[in-house]
């Protein structure tokens, strides 16, 4: 009989980098609510949520809110949520009709607690109901032929599409270019990206969706979290330029030193 | 015409009425494209909560609780061992159905915590594996070294050290605490550069792929349904 063991002796490496990244970016995060400001370089995208639901709410039109196709256990659908949050505090203040079509349950679910709490932290949960969130149909393109329908008859002045998104993306993008919205979109998929920044006005590409939730709020926590994540970014690109010139190096010279280096650094980044 | 023959032409000219009543869209929006789509999302949403509940609530449930069950779906299966454990997730289920009761909404915030809590906790190993060391392993490891014994690789070298500084500036992009002065806005600004050209090759590919499905749609048109072709 195999014995089972609660530690994994050959993640070892899985460790040492969870603990790299657990104090990079909860000392960033300490020392942001010490009251160190840190530098946050401007993203227009971010930018230009503020002013597009103002611009809706100035035109009388609604704005959609769409937080992708997948379900609670996408991290790009919490990232979404987040940023709904400050998108919810925005419409509340404006008196500005948000819409929200989901095609998950649990999504339905959150997204009506997060704007409840949003409209009541805006001191408007008057002008919170269930209704701003709406449950189409867990089907990718039954979903999208009812949000291009929404679409085409409610002319909303913004859409927000941010989330993880799939072949529906450019569907429902060029529904809301069709009806004169201007678009904020945000997705970390890649192969999705290419159709959002064709069809709309502003895109949040990759990491700037995620880190767009601490542009929004300034909240320390999540500037501080982005400083320490941009401490690993920076570790990310020291290992592969070291490991690419040790490799060029042993390639070119056979030097054993590098050699040695090199497959150092494999042996570090080694998983199984 | 045999019942076979009936059923599939009735089938073949119900889907192309559909086709032609969602491509109405590329009109505008009219009677015709909002009957096809609530047909749409009736049917899909149907679909998909019959699917959950025999692909999802019946097995990892039911048969769970009551192997016994199993005999509905397929009556030679062998019984599987009872699993009390599944008591646990039918719990966190029922208590989402008490946001239906106002006074006990504030019950199905804790099934909502724990799926978005578990999800954070299993993703961040996952990813820490995947798309972290993976990543990065694989951009470092494949190329140089497989080519050191042959001179006549130089162009796989190329391509590889094309890849490093396209990931290297492409990370450099994302950096968000820092101004982008010096080095680091000339290696955005690669980065940016890199990334523009995978888009517009990505949107190149994917279109070719659109193009495909509209053409099976229009072959459906006026082969299956016309016969024209």
């Amino acid at each position: 009989m195999s014995e089972t063991s609660w530690l994994d002796q050959d993640a070892w490496n899985l460790a040492l980098f969870l603990v790299v990244i657990a104090v990079a970016v909860l000392g960033a995060i300490a020392a942001a609510r010490g009251g160190r400001r840190f530098y946050l370089r401007p993203l227009p995208a971010v930018e230009a949520i503020g002013e597009i639901i103002g611009r809706a709410t100035e035109m009388g039109r609604p704005v959609f809110y769409i937080a992708g196709t997948r379900d609670l256990d996408d991290v790009q659908t919490l990232a979404s949520l987040a940023i709904l949050d400050q998108v919810g505090t925005m419409t509340a203040r404006k008196q500005c009709r948000l819409i929200m079509p989901t095609d998950r349950s649990l999504v339905l679910a959150a997204a009506r607690e997060v704007l409840r709490d949003a409209y009541a932290a805006a001191g408007r949960p008057d002008g919170y109901s269930d209704d701003l969130v709406t449950y189409v149909s867990d089907d990718q393109f039954g979903f999208a032929a009812r949000v291009d329908g929404m679409i085409a008859r409610e002319k909303p002045g913004a859409c927000l599409l941010l989330g993880s998104f799939f072949a529906e993306s450019l569907l429902i993008a060029e529904s809301g270019n069709q009806a004169g919205a201007v678009q904020v979109a945000g997705t970390a998929m890649s192969h999705q990206l290419p159709f959002l920044v064709a069809a709309c006005d502003h895109v949040l590409i990759g990491e700037e969706f995620f880190a767009a939730s601490a542009y929004l709020t300034g909240d320390p926590t999540l500037c501080g979290s982005l400083r320490g994540q941009d401490f690993l970014k920076y570790l990310v690109m020291a290992l592969i330029t070291v490991g690419a010139l040790c490799g060029i190096i042993v390639a070119v010279t056979d030097w054993a030193p590098a050699a040695v280096l090199f497959q150092a650094l494999l042996r570090l980044l080694e998983t199984r | 015409m045999s019942d076979a023959g009936l059923h599939h032409s009735l089938e073949v000219f119900i889907g192309a009425a559909l086709t032609l009543m969602v491509f109405s869209f590329l009109y505008r929006d009219n009677p015709l494209y909002k009957i096809a789509e609530h047909i749409f999302v009736g049917v899909s949403a149907a679909y998909w909560m019959v699917i959950g509940f025999w692909t999802t609530f019946w097995p990892n449930v039911v048969v769970k609780l009551l192997p016994a069950a199993q005999r509905v779906t397929n009556p030679d299966a062998p019984l599987p061992e009872q699993d009390p454990a599944v008591i646990v997730p039918l719990i966190l289920g029922l208590l989402m159905l008490c946001r239906l009761w106002p006074r006990l909404a504030w019950i199905s915030r804790w099934p909502t915590a724990f799926a978005v809590g578990t999800t954070v906790g299993y993703s961040l190993v996952r990813y820490l594996r995947s798309d972290f060391l993976n990543q990065i392993s694989a951009t470092i490891e494949p190329g140089l070294l497989a080519t050191a014994d042959s001179g006549a690789l130089w162009s796989a070298r190329f391509d590889h050290i094309l890849i490093v500084v396209g990931t290297v500036c492409a990370v450099a992009y994302f950096t968000f605490s820092r101004a982008r002065r010096g080095g680091l806005a000339i290696l955005a600004r690669i980065g940016l550069v890199f990334l523009m050209i995978t888009f517009g090759a990505s949107f190149g590919s994917t279109v070719m792929g659109r193009v495909t499905l509209l053409v099976g749609r229009l072959r459906f048109l006026l082969g299956d349904w016309l016969g024209l072709i």
